[in-house]
């Protein structure tokens, strides 16, 4: 176990993510509670105190979010899930859509009824295919149940839900980005403010939450925000859902609650280091955080229990972040070079070319690592590649090119020897290899 | 594309009343369903029923990796590439594909069976390697299990 759960708090079986099985594990109470005996203030208040912070990335706290929205200045406001779910190493959102839809839903509606929202929305990346089918059947579940349509539970409270299809851009996990292809244009970020929660989707105040975020919200309103404080750290209340992939025993997706030892878990929980090997380094939560040395993370034995936590301030001290949870397991004899490229490759094919730091930066990045490993590095590269790096500090419209710089400067700093020994032997130390085979 | 206008209108029923840019993208998608790419007379046919100006329609239709303006393969075999995948030998099965195919990524057999793509992550990195063939995933590949796929789908 790694402490206590909201999300995964039940069993998986063949017909768990249905109305009928929802229901029977006390589902839709919330939803009741808020319509019938709260006001939409209240219900923000209580997400303010359970001190529930974003699970998308950024971990910015989602009741001072929907502070910003008036839910009675009289225009329309739009509520939106991200679903997107592209950060290389991600895939926990997923979960939440196959397995466990009602619990989004009903988060939703909550969350509708709290910021005055009429018409919401579900992202979807566009290669979700059973997430979005499983959503599409429990919302005509929870349509022909009355909880989405006029007048729902008979509070006079009316709101409607359309899943939004992607068509396969990184970039339109973005939130700005993703408004603008819901309104049928280039999924292009744009520069705030004006913020979304001010001008957002159709120029109306908008809300954009990550699944994961949107899915506590029955639980912490159900059972309460004191009670959400009691789960987690004082600073990082609660819970993440973390997907484990990489060299590891146990890949999935797991709930550890926020403040558990990061050793135990990866060591215990996910069956360690695949192939018996030492743990090289750790990408914490999708490769745009930086990548940590399993020395720096202290997490190279299970008896580093006491050492690192995971929860959002541990992360960030230790100079990385827990993103969105894709944590990736990487084994000694990971040749990082290459593992550079194809993150750079993946910078270099999503840019989508509105800032030139970016845009240019990520093809240039991307062109002298390629080169690098054909053995035709020069000594100054590194140094290049820093400087490439560092000009999108700052300089960007969106988190992709500052992301992808910070990725790119952690993997150097980290481990600067390799691409030093690859530049002057003409060749990588681990011969290019990513893998962790028996026979590699 | 007309054939679909009674879909279309079912869709506007749970939307913002009057916003019809938010269909230019699921009409796109549910054409290319329908015909396996979006012609020259659907974007007339959609300017037309939504009231947005052609160039929004194109701009949507370049912007969009998913989007194709020509028909490819009856099976689109998309291999994930990114970092989980290529760890677990993305490389490997990419190399399979091509030399059992005979085509490069991007390229269609001349049957017309089979296309060929590499993408980004798809989600799914847990049970890497990861392809998908048209909608569906499949999991934990190796090279043998491709062979498997490949005799399933009918190559010869
Ligand atoms: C390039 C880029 C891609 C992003 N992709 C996603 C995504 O797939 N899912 C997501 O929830 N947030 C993603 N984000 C973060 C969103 O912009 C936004 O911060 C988030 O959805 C807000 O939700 P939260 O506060 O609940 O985390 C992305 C950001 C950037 C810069
Ligand atoms: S940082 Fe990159 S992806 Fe983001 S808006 Fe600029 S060019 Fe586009
Ligand atoms: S890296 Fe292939 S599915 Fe995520």
């Amino acid at each position: 176990m790694t402490g206590r759960k909201v999300l995964m708090d039940f069993e998986v079986t063949p017909t768990s993510h249905t109305l009928e099985a929802y229901l029977a594990r006390g589902g839709y109470q919330a939803l009741a509670k808020a319509l019938r005996g709260m006001k939409p203030g209240e219900v923000t208040q209580e997400i303010v105190d359970s001190g529930l912070q974003g699970r998308g990335g950024a971990a910015f706290p989602a009741g001072r979010k929907w502070q910003v929205i008036d839910p009675h200045d009289g225009q329309p406001h739009y509520l939106v899930a991200n679903a997107d779910e592209g950060e290389p190493g991600t895939f926990k959102d997923r979960w939440v859509l196959e397995h466990s839809p009602h619990t989004l839903l009903e988060s939703m509606l909550i969350a509708s009824y709290a910021l005055g929202v009429r018409h919401s929305f579900i992202y979807i990346r566009g290669e979700f295919d059973l997430p979005w089918r499983r959503v599409s059947a429990a919302i005509e579940e929870a349509y022909a149940a009355g909880y989405f349509g006029e007048n729902i539970l008979g509070t006079g409270f009316s709101c409607d839900i359309f899943v939004f299809r992607g068509a396969g851009a990184y970039v339109c996990g973005e939130a700005s980005s993703l408004l603008a292809s819901i309104e049928g244009s280039r999924g292009y970020p744009r520069n705030r403010p004006p913020r979304l929660t001010v001008k957002g989707l159709f120029q109306r105040p908008t809300v954009v939450n990550n699944v994961e975020t949107l899915s506590n919200l029955a639980w912490i309103i159900g059972h309460g925000a004191a009670a959400f404080r009691q789960i987690g750290t004082p600073k990082s209340p609660g819970t993440r859902l973390i997907s484990v992939s990489g060299h590891i025993a146990r890949p999935g997706v797991y709930e550890v609650e926020l403040g558990y030892s990061w050793a135990k878990f990866l060591h215990d929980e996910c069956g360690g280091v695949s192939c018996d090997r030492e743990l090289k380094a750790v990408i914490p939560g999708g490769i745009s955080s930086q990548v940590l040395t399993g020395r720096d993370a202290k997490v190279l034995t299970p008896h580093d229990v006491e050492t690192m936590i995971l929860d959002h301030d541990a992360l960030w001290q230790a100079g990385s972040s827990l993103g969105s949870g894709g944590m990736i397991v990487i084994a000694e004899g990971t040749c990082m070079v290459s593992l550079l490229r194809v993150m750079l490759r993946f910078y270099h094919h999503e840019s989508c070319g509105q800032c030139t730091p970016c845009r240019e930066g990520m093809g240039w990045l991307h062109r002298i690592v390629d080169r690098i490993l054909a053995g035709k590095g020069r000594p100054e590269d590194i140094d290049l590649m820093y400087r490439i790096s560092k000009a999108n500090d700052g300089t960007t419209i969106c988190g992709l090119g500052d992301a992808a710089g910070y990725a790119t400067v952690a993997m150097l700093d980290r481990f600067r020897d390799e691409f030093d020994w690859c530049v002057e032997h003409k060749r990588s130390k681990y011969d290019g290899n990513l893998e962790c085979r028996p026979s590699t | 594309m007309r054939h679909l206008i009674p879909e279309f209108e079912a869709m506007k029923k749970r939307l913002p009343p009057g916003e019809n840019g938010v269909l230019v993208l699921p009409c796109l998608k549910r054409i290319q369903e329908d015909r396996g790419y979006v012609a020259d007379e659907d974007i007339d046919g959609l300017v037309e029923y939504l009231g947005v100006p052609r160039i929004q329609v194109e701009e949507v239709l370049s912007f969009y990796g998913m989007l194709r303006r020509a028909p490819i393969g009856r099976f689109h075999l998309q291999v994930c590439h990114n970092v989980s995948c290529s760890m677990h030998g993305a490389e490997r099965l990419l190399d399979r594909l091509q030399s059992r195919l005979g085509i490069a990524p991007g390229q269609t057999t001349p049957d017309g069976r089979f296309t060929l793509s590499r993408v980004e992550c798809l989600g799914s990195c847990g049970t890497a390697p990861v392809l998908m063939v048209n909608e569906r995933y499949y999991e934990l590949q190796s090279e043998p299990l491709l062979d498997v796929l490949l005799e399933e789908l009918g190559k010869p």
